[in-house]
């Protein structure tokens, strides 16, 4: 190959290379990205059933039971507007309290929402961005109801 | 006082690579005689540095709680490892540790570099001035570490403990000395587009750099990996978490740029791809910090939301990659294109490999980024996690993978013999192991059992560049390729085992009660209330047998009172064959607890892989450095080479 040829191989390489990257991930983030919902978002309709999303809120007071297995628990995260029925199995995360904020990852099913992994705050400064605002808001709205 | 004093040092170390700059420019515009001052006080400026770094650590080490930066974040109950560690384990201090390394880096630039021509160095020492400057003013201006506080509080408020572990010691300098380190690469390359020495010469400056921050990239991604899977008590080794992937990126387009910039020495081609990889490769170094600083995406890293800091960080790195791109956008068309290769050979397969690295980078950065854009567009929120990468970047990773077993073996410029051939036996040997996989496990999902299928095809062929000669007289650097791509085909086959044979136990159990996971018979003994320096613990007795010799393991719940918080501190027996992960959750009102097992066979395999591969990189740099040594003499003759 003459040099020139040469780099105009590797220059149209390149672009292919960048285009590919491009459309792969278009394609994989089309039906693999999980939204991220609240409650009233969720009441709202806006979650399509059976598909990965994220549910975010602060789990309701005295809402947390048992299941007789033991590992099991249900709760309700609510954002002050609506509230969503979690069902998750396993071992509740660092700072998993009711009264304080968690997002489940999991998918929706018949209302109930069935969390695969539970991340909660871990520590007193760490907060998702997305429920930093949420809680921002929800301080705004109860502001504003006084 | 010491904190004063850090903060002096840090201001006269902004004062000097404001002066390094100009001199820089002054010099590439006139012909004045700088390159001995430009050293010294790259030198000095990385002396000053660690002044401030160390001051900082003093003042962890003694708890000075009229620093606000220990106040917030250290406690004087914690143990003395720590309250050093703490220094860093910050926003400020992790800042003050990048800024660190930043300019030790240009100091040894200035010291050791003798490969380099006169008018590339001072441009490259520039560049490094230029780069240090704007992260000195986002320090000074946003990120003081040493603001004083006044009245000083009577405690400190604590460190996060999950991070006070010895895995917070090491794992995020590591991290930043590989992150950091391909500034030089960065600044070598800004400095041979400003005065147009892209060669083989500037390739071989910038290749000891770019390995020994890759080395160290590979390091800390193992073990930050690996202080994950036994911190987090998920038993997972990779969660696509934003904050891995900002320390990924940085790895893949390093690793293209070690293959390209080899490309560049041997043979003088690549001049043009190669400076855009060592600008990219920096540059993915500030997008992480981008991402992990400004707390801009959801992870169980970012520690605080404060768009302040994130927009100046976004400026930065707009500043430095624009001018970056803007420079190759300008020079980069001048550049002679090097030696010509043909279609089937060494460079081709390089090519390739750079192909493959790019598109994987890509698709990592699109996926990491494309919540931002989304929120940005719609507003709406959404989180990009395991089942896009895996699923993504997987497939392609193995394809790659396939081809380092091929790339090896041909020839520079041109290869004529047919190089398949050779990979006969490799292939058998991965044929095989499809057949037992389908044997033994018809069951498996597909990306496990290709995963399974390569590793042990590459661990054959990644061998063949020493066969057909004798293996000890073979340079250092073809035993350290040759170990880095045997690292990749064990990391390959502990991927894949532990996906496809873990196997996982939760329940709730009794003490007296027995559990069974994989060949394992697991017995709850007693669980009993601990106390450590600043915690609490309910500790489980575990007995675990497969019917010889019983282990004991012993996880824990911990509770820490400064600040309130509590973890989980798994408990893992590792045997030849895999590990045994235990984890205790909480009790219930009839006096079970939640106890969560898992057998993941040769997971460890995992991250001696990883090691491996670090390995195979120090290999490679000390065949380098030892080459030059002893070549150091007559280095004159090796620019007409």
């Amino acid at each position: 190959m003459k040099p020139k040829n040469q780099r105009l191989v590797l220059v149209s390489a390149a672009l292919v290379a960048v285009l590919a990257a491009v459309l792969l991930a278009m394609w994989g983030l089309r039906d693999r990205a999980s939204y991220f919902y609240t409650p009233a978002d969720i009441a709202g309709g806006k979650a399509v059933h059976g598909r990965a999303v994220r549910l975010g809120g602060m789990v309701e007071r005295g809402s947390v039971r048992h299941l007789a297995d033991g590992v099991t628990i249900r709760f309700v995260v609510t954002d002050g507007k609506a509230s969503t029925p979690v069902v998750y199995r396993g071992i509740t995360p660092d700072l998993f309290r009711e009264g304080s904020g968690a997002v489940a990852e999991g998918r929706l099913q018949g209302g109930t929402f069935i969390a695969d992994t539970i991340l909660a705050k871990h520590d007193e400064r760490y907060m998702p961005p997305e429920l930093g605002n949420l809680a921002a808001e929800h301080k705004a709205g109860k502001t504003l109801q006084k | 006082m010491i904190a004063e004093a850090g903060l002096a040092a840090l201001w006269l170390a902004a004062g000097l690579a404001l002066y390094q700059f100009v001199l820089m420019i002054l010099s590439l515009r006139g012909s004045i005689e700088v390159s001995r001052t430009m050293r010294a006080i790259a030198v000095v400026q990385g002396a000053l540095t660690l002044i401030a770094f160390a001051a900082l650590i003093v003042v962890f080490a003694r708890t000075d709680l009229s620093v606000a930066l220990v106040a917030e974040n250290s406690h004087s109950a914690k143990p003395f490892l720590y309250k050093v560690a703490g220094a860093w384990g910050n926003h400020e201090g992790s800042m003050l540790m990048w800024v660190t390394i930043l300019s030790v880096a240009g100091a040894f630039l200035a010291l050791f570099s003798r490969r380099t021509s006169e008018r590339t160095l001072i441009a490259g020492l520039g560049a490094q001035a230029a780069l240090a400057l704007g992260f000195y003013a986002f320090l000074l201006v946003a990120s003081n570490p040493f603001a004083r506080l006044n009245p000083a509080p009577l405690e400190g408020a604590g460190l996060n403990p999950l991070l006070q572990d010895p895995g917070l010691a090491f794992h995020p300098p590591t991290l930043y000395v590989g992150y950091v380190g391909l500034s030089i690469a960065f600044s070598l390359a800004v400095g041979a587009l400003l005065t147009g020495e892209v060669d083989s010469r500037l390739a071989r400056a910038m290749r000891p750099w770019v390995l020994g921050a890759w080395i160290f990239l590979t390091l800390g991604i193992t073990a930050g990996s690996y202080w994950a899977y036994y911190e987090l008590g998920w038993g997972g080794y990779w969660f696509w978490d934003p904050v891995e992937n900002a320390s990924l990126m940085p790895w893949l387009a390093a690793t293209a740029l070690l293959h390209s910039v080899g490309v560049l020495a041997a043979r003088g081609a690549l001049k043009a791809w190669t400076m855009m990889l060592a600008v990219i490769a920096f540059s993915m170094s500030m997008v992480g910090t981008f991402l992990v600083r400004s707390g801009i995406l959801t992870s169980v890293h970012a520690f605080a939301i404060d768009p302040e800091r994130g927009a100046f960080l976004l400026v930065l790195l707009a500043i430095y990659v624009g001018a970056a791109f803007a420079l190759f956008a300008w020079r980069g068309a001048s550049l002679k294109e090097g030696a010509p290769f043909e279609l089937i050979s060494r460079e081709t397969g390089l090519v390739i490999n750079n192909l493959l690295l790019s598109v994987v980078l890509g698709i990592v950065f699109l996926g990491t980024l494309y919540p931002l854009f989304v929120e940005a567009l719609s507003g709406e929120k959404l989180s990009v996690g395991a089942p896009y990468f895996n699923a993504v970047a997987g497939p392609l990773a193995l394809i790659l993978a396939v081809l380092v077993g091929i790339g090896p073996l041909l020839a520079w410029r041109r290869e004529r013999r047919p190089v398949l051939k050779r990979l006969r036996i490799p292939a058998l040997i991965g044929g095989t192991a499809l057949a037992i996989t389908i044997i033994i496990a018809p069951e498996m999902t597909i990306l496990p059992r290709l995963g399974l299928t390569v590793a042990a095809y590459l661990a054959a062929a990644s061998i063949l560049p020493l066969t057909g000669r004798n293996p000890l007289r073979a340079p250092l650097a073809t035993w350290g390729m040759v170990v880095s791509h045997f690292g990749i085909a064990v990391a390959l086959a502990g991927m894949g085992a532990n996906a496809a044979f873990t196997s996982e136990r939760l329940a709730i159990v009794k003490p007296g009660d027995t559990l069974s996971v994989g060949p394992w018979l697991v017995q709850l003994q007693q669980v009993t209330p601990m106390a450590g320096k600043n915690w609490t613990a309910m500790e489980a007795e575990l007995l675990a047998s497969r019917g010889h010799g019983p282990v004991t393991l012993k996880p824990q719940t911990r509770y820490f009172s400064d600040p309130p918080t509590d973890t989980n501190e798994a408990a893992i027996e590792t045997f030849w064959n895999g590990q045994l992960y235990s984890v205790i959750g909480k009790p219930d009102q009839s006096g079970g607890w939640q106890v969560r097992l898992w057998w993941k066979p040769f997971v460890t395999l995992i991250w001696a892989g990883g090691a491996l591969i670090a390995i195979g990189g120090a290999l490679a740099l000390l065949g380098r450095v030892w080459r030059r040594r002893r070549r150091r003499p007559d280095w004159r003759r090796e620019r007409y080479a």
